[in-house]
């Protein structure tokens, strides 16, 4: 195959965006896509390396020379079917990876050029052409085995387990709590950065594949994960995601006004409140709005704030700039937007008026100290550096704890001292037998791939148990 | 879809009985629980404590005012009709036990909450006396299942067009003053449920109370149910409804009861706009 030489040299092709002020105040998707012509210029500059650092530095090890080989040739339909082999959702991680510590950061192109393939967009190109080009041929299904498996939560964990068993032959059937499936997907991650269609159509495409797709089943309450046994279930996979909102827990936090973002992006996303009153869930639209955090959730629920309206919108996270958790791109869409940062400041209590309303938030200027257990320097306060900001709506996204909702009804899971369930890392294994977990459940927190990677892991595990025995 | 098999309407049409098939809700759900609903896609999870489940017919029954938009919209809502979706059941039982004689006092739909906890404590072996209260004779329900779950049932209206004439809390001291009562176990609107503490921590009755604050998920998610217990957040929706009502803080709920009064109205307008046309 022909080396793409001297195309390297190129400039890393933008993505078209919605204008800043513009989209500041609609949902609709912010980066717009690449055209076929800008797809195949970017994937032109790959350098083919022989070892890659892209592939190492992806945690499903997507063979990504091999698939922008194919789009620099025009073969899109082959450039898809390479990255579904390890991927199988890569619509939603072409927009969601943080690619920029991932495969990009890794990619050999940037410690020579400077700019490292736009990864990421090519897979996101490489889908949504597939989906747009209705080309998604069901992939073939091995002979049916008669074994059923329960896939607890529709998160992407419970997903690529479901897709990938479903492909082997087993009989799926997937149990979500919420009336929509998708987890994080759905009521988390706004639809200015994941169209929700695109997650519909990945579940939809599961469904023609055979999964049984169970909505409100709160299994734990609805059902419990011990019955599934009892029904005929042979392997169940626990993916229920880490939905316990952590709050901040100083004075005040009870004002009207202040929510977690779980809330705010579950009424926003999965309610479509932002639509309110065509549909009827409410949602606070403040004026002036914190968002506390300064993670991928903070970046999305204060970009949420501006679209509905608010005049101001600060992220107050304290640590510094170089701790911010989010995504590169989404702190520098929130600024482009007219979000402003509030860096080592921490806030120690709310204030509200005679009706329970939020009017404010007191804080305090944090400076970095001597590095804490996580190797990050510890933020520690500074004397006298009080200071108020006027707010009507808090939005607290400083993390999310293990939901003890399952855990709690299902004997045999070892958890640790957090409530993580415990798994073996090369089988995805918990304590008991014949019930596997993965996702943030297992991992706290973390990112959709991770939870695509345990996924994978886990299916492989039960295939083995389903045909060879635990 | 979960369909509607029987539909009553109470208190001149303010207050709609739905009984809802629903098997694996109503195997499995006691006394206490909830469920949240959703009637379509465009509407609202609202959460509703269940007033009777039925697992032979595998019917859930709950007993809601029409209050807001979303019960509006669930009034609507004929025989043969039904919801979207419904989860449950949800929170934690009511704990019975055999406290020896125990007090049942309900305000408003608040009735319809404590009639299956009533006839529950009863069936446990208890002396039951209930007492139940409405503004108005004809918006007071389910006088005679409460007859039938207790061994001494009073009734109060605010206005006196029925029993006595005045509120729960009146008739509650008097018992009180009378014999000496076990537990108590008070639900209705929030100022009912909190005078009622007040006069059992007197007293030094233990007090449950059944709690509806905002909710969204019901599974301890979101955190937008949370109560001030004794001082401490709890989640309604995992680790209540119920709680010691000595120890809530009603003010606070009342307040956050409020959060979305603005856009209740709006759509309160919008839907008289539409009636109107
Ligand atoms: C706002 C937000 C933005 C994010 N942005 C990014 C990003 O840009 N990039 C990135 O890589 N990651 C991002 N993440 C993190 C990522 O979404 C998660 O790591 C990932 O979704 C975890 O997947 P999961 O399958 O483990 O769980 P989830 O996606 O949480 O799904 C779990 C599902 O299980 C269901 N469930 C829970 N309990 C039960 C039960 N008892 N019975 C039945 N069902 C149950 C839940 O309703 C949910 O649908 C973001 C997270 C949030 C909240
Ligand atoms: S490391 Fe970069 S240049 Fe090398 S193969 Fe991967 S994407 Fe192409
Ligand atoms: S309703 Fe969301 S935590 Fe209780």
């Amino acid at each position: 195959m022909e080396k793409n030489t001297q195309t390297w040299a190129l400039p890393r092709q933008s993505m078209p965006e919605q204008d800043p002020q513009v989209r500041r105040s609609n949902f609709k998707e912010v980066p717009l896509g690449y055209t076929e012509q800008a797809a195949v210029m970017e994937a032109k500059r790959c350098l083919q390396c022989k070892k890659p650092g892209c592939v190492q530095g992806c945690p499903v090890a997507v063979d990504i020379p091999g698939f922008i080989q194919k789009i620099a040739d025009g073969n899109f339909d082959e450039a898809i079917k390479i990255i579904w082999r390890t991927n199988s959702l890569p619509a939603v991680c072409g927009r969601v990876c943080p690619q920029e510590i991932q495969c990009e950061g890794a990619c050999i192109l940037a410690k020579k050029a400077g700019a490292a393939v736009a990864i990421g967009n090519l897979e996101r190109f490489a889908a949504d052409r597939a989906r747009a080009a209705q080309a998604q041929d069901l992939p073939a299904k091995e002979p049916a085995t008669g074994k059923k498996v329960a896939v607890v939560g529709s998160g992407p964990s419970g997903l690529t387990v479901a897709g990938d068993l479903v492909l082997k032959g087993h009989d799926v059937t997937v149990f979500e709590a919420f009336h929509k499936a998708g987890g994080v997907l759905v009521y988390g991650i706004p639809e200015f950065r994941l169209p929700k269609d695109i997650v519909r159509s990945e579940v939809a495409m599961l469904e023609r594949l055979g999964v049984t797709v169970a909505c409100n089943q709160v299994v734990g309450r609805t059902v419990l994960l011990d019955e599934l046994f009892e029904q005929g279930f042979e392997a169940v996979y626990v993916g229920v995601g880490a939905g316990l909102p952590t709050f901040l827990n100083i004075p005040g936090e009870n004002l009207i006004g202040i929510l977690s973002a779980n809330e705010y992006l579950t009424r926003a996303n999965l309610m479509k409140a932002y639509l309110f009153p065509e549909y009827e869930t409410p949602i606070a639209r403040g004026k002036n709005v914190v968002v506390l955090g300064a993670g991928n959730v903070a970046m999305d629920a204060a970009r949420t704030a501006l679209r509905l309206g608010a005049e101001t919108v600060r992220i107050v996270y304290r640590r510094s700039r170089t701790e911010m958790p989010a995504r590169g791109a989404e702190i520098h869409h929130a600024e482009q937007e007219g979000v402003e940062m509030f860096l080592l400041s921490n806030p120690v209590r709310f204030c509200g008026d005679a009706q329970g309303r939020l009017t404010g938030m007191d804080c305090i200027k944090m400076e970095l100290g001597e590095p804490d257990a996580s190797g990050r320097r510890r933020p520690v306060p500074m004397p006298d550096s009080d200071f108020h900001l006027a707010c009507d709506l808090a939005i607290v996204a400083v993390g999310a704890g293990a939901n003890p909702l399952l855990t709690g009804s299902t004997g045999g899971l070892k958890l640790n001292k957090w409530g993580y369930i415990v798994t073996e890392e090369e089988s995805a294994k918990t304590t008991r037998r014949g019930v596997w977990a993965g996702g943030d459940i297992v991992t706290g927190a973390a990112t959709v791939i991770l939870a695509m990677g345990a996924g994978r892991i886990a299916a492989n595990s039960i295939h083995k148990y389903l045909t060879l025995g635990w | 879809m979960y369909p509607i098999m029987h539909r009553e309407e109470m208190s001149g049409g303010t207050v709609v009985l739905n009984e809802i098939h629903a098997p694996q809700i109503a195997a499995r759900a006691k006394p206490g629980q909830f469920v949240i609903l959703k009637a379509n896609e465009t509407g609202e999870r609202i959460p509703l404590t269940m007033a009777d489940t039925n697992p032979g017919s595998g019917t859930i029954t709950v007993i809601y005012q029409v209050v807001g938009a979303s019960t509006r919209l669930f009034k609507t809502l004929a025989v043969g009709q039904g919801y979207d979706d419904i989860i449950g059941p949800l929170g934690k039982p009511t704990r019975i036990e055999k406290a020896g004689t125990v007090l049942c006092v309900g305000g408003g739909t608040g009735v319809a909450v404590l009639h299956p906890i009533t006839r529950a404590f009863k069936q446990a072996g208890n002396r039951v006396i209930g007492i139940i209260g409405a503004r108005t004779r004809g918006l007071l329900i389910l006088e005679d299942r409460m007859a039938a779950a207790t061994d001494e049932l009073h009734v109060c209206t605010d206005d006196g067009t029925y029993g006595h004439h005045g509120f729960v809390t009146d008739v509650l001291k008097t018992i009180l003053a009378r014999e000496t009562v076990n537990q108590a176990v008070a639900i209705g609107p929030v100022p009912m449920m909190k005078f009622v503490c007040a006069i059992t921590r007197e007293a030094g009755v233990p007090t449950l109370v059944s709690l509806n604050p905002i909710m969204v998920d019901g599974t301890g998610m979101c955190g937008g149910c949370r109560v001030s217990v004794g001082g401490e957040n709890r989640f309604a929706c995992v680790d209540g409804p119920e709680f010691d009502g000595h120890k809530v803080d009603f003010d606070q709920l009342m307040q956050r009861l409020g959060a979305y009064r603005a856009e209740e109205a709006a759509i309160g307008a919008e839907h008289a706009c539409k009636i109107g046309r």
